[in-house]
């Protein structure tokens, strides 16, 4: 059982508090997106499910037991998180930074192993980074990069992973690129994927579940038809728009008519 | 990386073998190979050998690679390339030590006078660390910096104080300040000596988990690293490996700037190969600082601190030029 859920939790930093209540239960083997406007506590929920932020009521439950108080290494077993913008180290080479990802296998008895080597050596080739596998990663492209950071947690090799934001500095077609990458992970390895989203039309293609957050409270939550109505997305933006299919795949699509005043 | 690894050990043991020889009174093979091996008690070339040259070498190898160490320590847990131990205030802790035991409790400059600048050094890396973990617990290493720099200033303006104040014993502590490996007994300094390589030794098994941590403290998290204990162990060796070198050597600056990026530059960003060749290239430069510093105006000597701002400076200014490329 890898489930992931929040139970009244309440986070905030310092004395500003920025969820309040929380409850949330991410399906498991699923792609989850979570939507909402700017400040709306999305990012927050997604460092406390990854143990990034300490609640300051409430608790995140992995497995059945509070994630604050499990071992950090073993937390990283089973579940991998990619961070908004995360610093690129100095003079990494991509290979050194995917076997970051193998970090919480090792200790002092068991040293880099052959099943480690392969491990990277596969999540390279997943992401698609595998002939930049000598390269510095800060010479890369954004495009690279993300997918270089994917690798890293695709080696982690985690039953669940969770994204903040991971396409919002990408040119169009890249962002198709990376999420496709997660899709593929999501259906093949049968990861929970939890990730942030700004662009609703791609939440809606990608997601399974979309949770909608307001003022660090959830305002929707269900499937993309479900949630993706126009009554919702005034809900959770203040923006009136009208729902069509989307063309190409039939999820629903938003197009935006202007601010709700 | 075995050859590389080899060529710099060669390198530093003929470095040594060059300041065993080199001086005011030049020495041939011979002349090293009876002192260190059948040496004689009224033998003034083996005297001179064994007395002097040996344990200015043997400080010059182990301060320099202290120093080079701990800076390239500090420039991982802050993640500034600029970083050094003088930048956290080590440097101007040990001076207040030294200066207060010297002048207030009248401690030799020899002996205790070291115990008290080591003491100096690791208060002052505790209360730094103290200081910059106050607060929200979002303590990033730029508070670190921040709070060596401000009791850097503090430190040096008390250490000023006192010296004009009490002028007794001056000389000695400017020699100090100025930096030197020479004019110390091995019988002196040896607990230093061995001290800073044990430190080194017990470091090693920690050299892979720098690397989770110089990829940034929040990618470090999430793979499962205990962050603050790591920066605290790596903190606690910076301040002995500094602490100790300063007590011997006196305040050497630029090595711990320096080394760290060159050893970077020729052996890559794996701390498991740069770090121990940034030890090995920090007491060679020491080394060829010290002997630069007895032959420029030889017979008499220039402090071989001097010699190293000599070379550090231009370095550092070619150091910022580049920084200001991205992520030069």
């Amino acid at each position: 059982m890898t489930s992931i859920r929040a139970d009244e939790l309440t986070l905030g930093y310092g004395r500003k508090t920025v969820v309040e209540g929380l409850t949330l239960d991410v399906p498991d083997g699923a792609t989850t997106v979570i939507i909402g406007g700017n400040g709306s506590g999305k990012s927050t929920l997604l460092l406390a499910l990854g143990r990034l932020l300490v609640p300051s009521r409430g608790r995140v439950l992995l497995a059945g037991a509070d994630i604050q108080r499990s071992p950090t290494r073993e937390i990283a077993r089973r579940l991998a998180l990619l961070p908004q913008q995360p610093r690129t180290p100095e003079a990494m080479t991509v290979r050194q930074l995917v076997a970051l990802g193998r970090h919480p296998y090792q200790s002092w008895l068991a040293q880099w192993s052959q099943r480690d080597e392969r491990m990277v050596e596969r999540a390279m080739q997943r992401a698609d980074v595998a002939d930049l596998a000598d390269r510095v990663v800060d010479t890369l492209s954004g495009g690279q990069r993300q997918r270089v950071w994917i690798a890293l947690a695709v080696a982690q090799d985690t039953p669940l992973l969770l994204l903040d934001e991971p396409i919002s500095f990408l040119d169009p077609a890249h962002q198709l690129d990376v999420l496709d990458l997660l899709r593929t992970l999501n259906r093949e390895t049968r990861k929970t994927v939890v990730m942030v989203l700004h662009d609703l039309n791609l939440a809606a293609r990608y997601g399974d579940h979309i949770i909608g957050m307001r003022d660090g409270r959830i305002v929707a939550e269900g499937t993309p038809e479900t949630v993706m109505t126009a009554d919702n997305v005034r809900a959770i933006f203040d923006l009136v728009c009208r729902i069509v299919p989307d063309p190409c795949v039939g999820t629903p699509m938003c197009v935006p008519v202007g601010r709700a005043l | 990386m075995t050859t590389k690894a080899f060529g710099l050990l060669l390198a530093v043991i003929c470095s040594a073998l060059v300041s065993l020889a080199a001086g005011g009174h030049w020495l041939g093979p011979e002349a090293i190979w009876h002192a260190l091996v059948m040496p004689e008690a009224d033998n003034i070339d083996d005297l001179l050998i064994r007395g002097t040259r040996a344990s200015r070498t043997l400080i010059a190898l182990v301060a320099g690679a202290s120093l080079a160490v701990a800076g390239g320590l500090i420039q991982t847990v802050t993640g500034n390339p600029l970083a050094s131990p003088g930048i956290l205030g080590i440097n101007a802790g040990a001076l207040l030590a030294l200066v207060a035991g010297a002048g207030l409790l009248s401690l030799p400059l020899a002996g205790s006078g070291y115990v008290a600048a080591l003491l100096g050094a690791g208060l002052t890396c505790g209360l730094v660390w103290l200081i910059a973990m106050q607060g929200a617990g979002r303590a990033g290493p730029l508070r670190l910096v921040l709070a060596g720099a401000a009791l850097a200033a503090l430190f040096n303006a008390i250490s000023q104080a006192l010296l004009v104040v009490d002028q007794q014993g001056l000389d000695a502590i400017l020699v100090w300040m100025a930096g030197s490996v020479a004019g110390h007994s091995l019988t002196g300094v040896w607990p230093m000596l061995v001290g800073a390589v044990v430190v080194m030794a017990l470091g090693v098994p920690f050299l892979r988990h720098l690397n989770v941590l110089s990829a940034g403290e929040q990618t470090a998290r999430t793979v499962g690293a205990r962050v603050r204990g790591l920066q605290a162990i790596a903190l606690l060796a910076t301040a002995l490996l500094a602490g100790n070198a300063v007590a011997m050597a006196g305040s050497i600056a630029f090595v711990g700037l320096i080394v760290p990026h060159l050893a970077r530059r020729l052996l890559g960003s794996d701390h498991r190969c740069w770090l121990p060749g940034a030890a090995a290239l920090g007491a060679m430069l020491l080394l060829w600082g010290d002997i630069v510093a007895r032959l420029v105006i030889a017979p008499r000597e220039v402090p071989v601190g001097v010699a190293m701002t000599l070379i550090g400076v231009p370095f550092f200014i070619g150091l910022i030029r580049m920084t200001g490329r991205p992520h030069g």
